[in-house]
């Protein structure tokens, strides 16, 4: 046993000193905690085997009965057992990207403004609004959504993107308020904290010699900006942004509240159109015969693979851009 | 035409403004939703906050009034269960990734809790429907609970491994020189300093779930009348806001304004307190 022996003193007894008496249990008690601990942190990987063996296990039969022309169908009919995802990924794609397209840009010159710009008083109140924008559930921007925004978009912005650009495909269409559109501004919001914290967070790690080394040039404040930050930033702003993707996939409630629900595949942003995650929401508890559920345990497969797949490239991004620092916004 | 030096400083000065400018306006529109959200959430739902709404159950359609004490109790019963399985297991996660492990298993753990952290919230309600629902064949408050506890799962670890590590070295050196063995160090020692941090982490998962609606669907389910056994279904804030905001019905949406309000007051509550609590910057989490 590995005790520290002190020099005895005179007249003490022979008993085992009190290092000695705690060192038995107390290894136990280490190597218990260890491996305690351990087994906890071993949980995420746990969990995320059991999200897919869970998925896959409740898709079997429809698996084996549609095999690939599952995400390759478009008919989605539970009456006839017919059932292909393809308008729920359509709908999914476009209602991210449409989300994309608003919250990227205006995302990123948020952040640009809160590293670069603001002055120091404004930074932190902005900070805070943005993470209680953060905490809104997506149940209460939906509710907000049919009963505020829909109606606002029917009447003013719609018509107008209709007589502006009515004769493309796009934009096309009578307009029910409930659309893929409206589908994507709910998701642009709801993604637009996390894209602006990851962004703050990976632009504050540029280090402030970049910086100077432009001013120091005789750049101006956006000069530097745009040629010292932006482009020292821009994977990480890429994982920023991938990021807020993989978000805009797997978003449900606000989305199934405002996008109409209907499986079908237009062109018109103004049509009704379905995402993966509210199809789940919306018929899981309708789903009557096994295959149905089947069916929509798939569905639940092919969203959680896509969102996988975006997390992954998302944190590898904007890991080798930055330290651990920037590990804490991505949450 | 020919520009002179003078002349394109001027340019470039006043594209600085203009992009300056820009930036700011993005700025204010990226917080206009939270502003307009908010106002109507107070005008839309204040007049129906009143104390029947925290004292009665749901009437039904037609009978105006009534109130959501059991869904505001039901979000409480689910939060606890939630709590009783993701406290412990982030908790202690964390303290593995802060205090044991070699640097590199934990990188690898440390990115599967931030992808884990992005699965959409409606992946876990079919993972618990598959595993609880199916097995014993009914909802339950049961399946509602560990759904959410299971998300708070990456969130705590990894806000408590973040807290941990402010702990100064110096703390454990001295506490493992006095011969107290490593794992009471961690829990008397690390742990205790870092305990206010550790309840943030803790309180901040709470609120993200507290709102969370899709998990709940269909493990949860709702109940419009009391639970009266946690093996049955029950009802959930988020839950009966989605059930009234989609009905047709004009006092469902009025109660469905009324409930949102209620939540998102909740849920600010804990935030604004929360960071009041604790002005350290690392421990704030989104």
């Amino acid at each position: 046993m590995n005790v520290v022996t002190r020099p005895s003193i005179p007249g003490e007894t022979e008993q085992p000193s009190l290092a000695t008496q705690m060192s038995r249990p107390s290894r136990f008690g280490d190597r218990a905690f260890e491996w305690l601990t351990l087994a906890m942190a071993l949980a995420v990987i746990a969990l995320v085997f059991l999200v897919g063996w869970q998925l896959a296990r409740g898709s079997q039969l429809a698996i084996a009965k549609f095999g690939f022309h599952f995400l390759t169908t478009s008919t989605w009919d539970p009456v006839a057992e017919q059932y292909g995802a393809l308008p729920f990924i359509y709908g999914t794609i476009v209602s991210s990207l449409i989300a994309l397209i608003i919250a990227v840009p205006l995302s990123i010159a948020t952040a640009v403004y809160l590293t670069e710009l603001a002055p120091l008083w404004v930074r932190q109140p902005l900070v805070s609004l943005i993470e209680m924008l953060a905490a809104i559930p997506s149940v209460i921007l939906g509710l907000w959504g049919i009963f505020v925004m829909i109606p606002w978009l029917k009447a003013h912005p719609f018509p107008l993107l209709k007589t502006l650009f009515g004769w493309t495909p796009f934009f096309e269409g009578p307009i029910y308020g409930i659309s893929m559109l409206a589908g994507g501004i709910i998701i642009a919001i709801m993604i637009l904290p996390i894209i602006t914290s990851v962004s703050r967070e990976i632009l504050r790690s540029v280090p402030n010699l970049q910086r100077e080394a432009a001013y120091a040039l005789g750049a101006t404040r956006w000069e530097v900006t745009r040629i010292a930050v932006l482009s020292y930033a821009k994977k990480g702003l890429a994982g920023a942004v991938i990021l807020g993707l993989g978000r805009a996939l797997g978003e449900t409630m606000a989305v199934t509240m405002v996008i109409g629900n209907t499986p079908q595949i237009k062109a018109s942003l103004f049509a009704p159109g379905y995402t993966l995650a509210s199809v789940i929401a919306n018929e899981f508890t309708e789903a009557t015969t096994d295959l149905y559920l089947q069916a929509l345990f798939e569905v639940g497969l092919v969203l959680f693979g896509i969102t996988i797949l975006a997390n992954l490239i998302a944190q590898v991004l904007i890991k080798t851009m930055a330290g651990a620092t920037t590990t804490r916004a991505v949450q | 035409m020919q520009s002179t030096p003078g002349n394109n400083r001027r340019w470039r000065t006043i594209k600085s403004a203009i992009v300056s400018a820009l930036s700011f306006i993005a700025a204010i529109l990226v917080v206009a939703p939270l502003g307009f959200v908010f106002f109507h959430l107070v005008r839309s739902g204040a007049g129906a906050v009143n104390l029947s709404f925290f004292t009665q159950l749901p009437k039904p359609v037609g009978e105006a009034g009534g109130g959501m004490v059991n869904a505001i109790v039901g979000t409480a019963e689910l939060l606890g269960i939630a709590a009783l399985i993701g406290v412990p297991v982030g908790v202690l996660g964390g303290v593995y990734l802060a205090e044991y492990g070699s640097a590199r298993s934990n990188r690898m753990l440390r990115f599967i809790a931030d992808v884990l952290n992005g699965v959409p919230s409606i992946i876990w309600g079919v993972v618990v429907y598959g595993l609880v629902v199916l097995r014993f064949k009914s909802f339950s408050a049961y399946a509602g609970g560990l759904s959410l506890g299971l998300i708070m799962i990456p969130l705590i670890m990894r806000t408590t491994e973040e807290v941990l590590l402010l702990v100064p070295n110096g703390y454990r050196e001295a506490a493992l020189a006095l011969g107290i063995s490593r794992w009471k160090t961690i829990v008397h020692i690390v742990m205790k300093t870092a305990s206010k941090g550790i309840v943030t982490g803790i309180l901040l998962a709470l609120a993200r779930v507290a709102g969370e609606t899709a998990p709940l669907l269909f493990t949860a389910f709702g109940n419009r009348f009391w639970n009266h056994s946690l093996r049955e279904p029950i009802a959930a804030l988020p839950l009966q806001i989605f059930t009234y905001a989609i009905s047709p019905y004009e006092d469902w949406h009025r109660q469905a304004w009324a409930g949102a309000l209620v939540l998102i007051v909740g849920i600010f509550f804990i935030n604004i307190v929360v960071r009041l609590l604790t002005r350290n910057p690392a421990f704030r989490v989104l």
